[in-house]
């Protein structure tokens, strides 16, 4: 336990924060936080924000679970974690008020969501509860990166296929402004992120078969 | 140390973390309520621009930029909705007039008669955004509207040219419609398809309406714009909120005053 808390960033730490990226990855292994996926990806720059946010708000509610795991009664410790995440979502939003006002606009619903992003609440309960507060806030931010990763890959591609962009650049000319690229519509729409997690997932899977559950 | 499980400490605990969360966000809120309220008067600002098409959708305008375009080209004026007379300038203080909060105070509205934008009170002033041409005479209005779409209010402002009848623009700064669907009417393209139509027909009657499917160009097809696919009530909100404004309840009298101000 010395050894553990003495380096601020060692094997432990590291794994942490680097293996959900892709080995335990939110999204694509652990099948967690699926349905914000569907909605924010359709655009690069409403991905990122959103991935933004979800590092801060899993990093903080780890820590903050965290640092009060051995003083949480059990048989509140659910409503406590969605509390303490609540707040800083609330406060996230109101961040993004205040500095980003127009993309706000556009997430505002959908940050409200992370509150229930089961990625957040599963960090807080599967693994803060048990662990101490820097490794947790690292598993938490860790956990964000993952989700952010899988997030800005079909973020890529539903952008660029669907509407010819990325980050609102022009990428592809589209026919109707006078270029050749016919955009793929169903890729704005929410299903395509289905298929392109699940072709993800299959990928991943196929790449490191030891991630394929035993049945 | 207490025992976790005791239903006192339980208690306890439940109370102190929510007052400790409750304090977090009050503070934010506070805290940065300047800032926002600052933001969201910009992006009102800036939207009064591109509906009169003074500025690009999609631009990247600095807060500076869009004050110095507001302040060469728009004066912003009051007007009495009832009767559509434009205020003196000394008699409407435009930066200290809150249409809003006015549209909610019995002493500086009315209740609405029975309307089809589903709004129960209408404010007795209302703002105008008189925007002057390069020979420093109006060019055009931007009126703001406001009623129901799907799931609440939506905020908007329609510019009319100098002829009174010809759309400028449209645009809606605040909304809670189907992002997607809905939501749509937020979107510059969508916008864009208001340009040019005409508001009136020969006898000054409203007439403008969002249709399911596509409607023609503006020359064949003056009064239609093309309908949101899957947002049939914020398509039929919309068309009847713009209807309303420009009705005699509306900024009907108003248009009338500065169209015959316009020719004489």
């Amino acid at each position: 336990m010395n050894t553990a808390t003495a380096t601020l960033f060692g094997q432990r730490q590291r794994k942490a924060l680097f293996d959900p990226v892709i080995d335990t990855n939110p999204i694509a292994v652990q099948v967690l936080g699926i349905c914000s996926a569907l909605a924010v990806t359709t655009a690069l720059d409403k991905a990122l924000v959103m991935s933004l946010a979800v590092v801060v708000v899993a990093g903080l509610a780890s820590l903050a679970v965290s640092l009060l795991r051995h003083h949480i009664p059990g048989s509140i410790r659910i409503i406590v974690q969605l509390t303490i995440i609540a707040s800083l979502v609330i406060v996230v939003d109101q961040l993004l008020k205040a500095f980003f006002y127009e993309l706000s606009l556009e997430l505002s619903v959908f940050v409200g969501l992370i509150i229930t992003n089961c990625l957040v609440m599963g960090r807080a309960e599967g693994y803060a509860m048990q662990n101490p507060p820097w490794l947790s806030f690292l598993d938490g931010i860790g956990n964000g990166l993952g989700y952010g990763a899988v997030l800005m890959a079909v973020g890529f591609v539903r952008e660029l296929t669907g509407a010819g962009t990325l980050f609102g650049r022009v990428i592809l000319p589209l026919t109707k402004d006078g270029g050749w690229y016919e955009p793929n519509g169903l890729m704005l729409l929410a299903p395509s992120s289905l298929f392109l997690i699940g072709l993800l997932i299959w990928g991943l899977r196929s790449w490191k078969p030891e991630l394929v559950e035993k049945d | 140390m207490p025992r976790l499980d005791s239903t006192r400490y339980t208690v306890l605990f439940a109370v102190a973390v929510s007052a400790l969360c409750a304090l977090l966000v009050s503070a934010t809120a506070v805290g940065l309520r300047d800032r926002q309220q600052a933001n969201a008067l910009l992006y009102q600002q800036k939207n009064v621009l591109l509906a009169a098409g003074l500025a690009e959708a999609g631009a990247e305008l600095s807060r500076a930029e869009v004050l110095a375009i507001f302040e060469r080209r728009i004066q912003v004026r009051g007007v009495d909705l009832q009767s559509g007379a434009l205020l003196a300038e000394n008699r409407f203080d435009a930066k200290a007039y809150d249409q809003r909060r006015a549209r909610n105070d019995p002493a500086m509205s009315r209740a609405a008669p029975p309307n089809d934008a589903q709004l129960a009170r209408l404010p007795k002033l209302a703002t105008v955004y008189v925007v002057k041409g390069a020979d420093g005479h109006p060019e055009q209005f931007v009126l703001p509207i406001e009623g129901l779409g799907m799931w609440g209010t939506m905020y908007g402002f329609l510019a009319i040219a100098r002829d009174g009848n010809t759309v400028r623009g449209l645009t809606f700064y605040e909304q809670k419609e189907t992002p997607g669907l809905g939501g749509e009417i937020a979107n510059p393209k969508w916008q864009a398809l208001w340009v040019g139509r005409k508001a009136f027909d020969a006898n000054w009657q409203p007439q403008l309406s969002v249709i399911k499917g596509q409607a023609g160009p503006p020359a064949q097809d003056p009064h239609r714009v093309d309908g949101l696919s899957g947002a049939t009530i914020t398509s039929v909100g919309v068309s009847r909120v713009v209807r309303f404004w420009l009705g005699d309840d509306g900024f009907g009298p108003t248009l009338k005053n500065l169209r015959q101000g316009a020719a004489s």
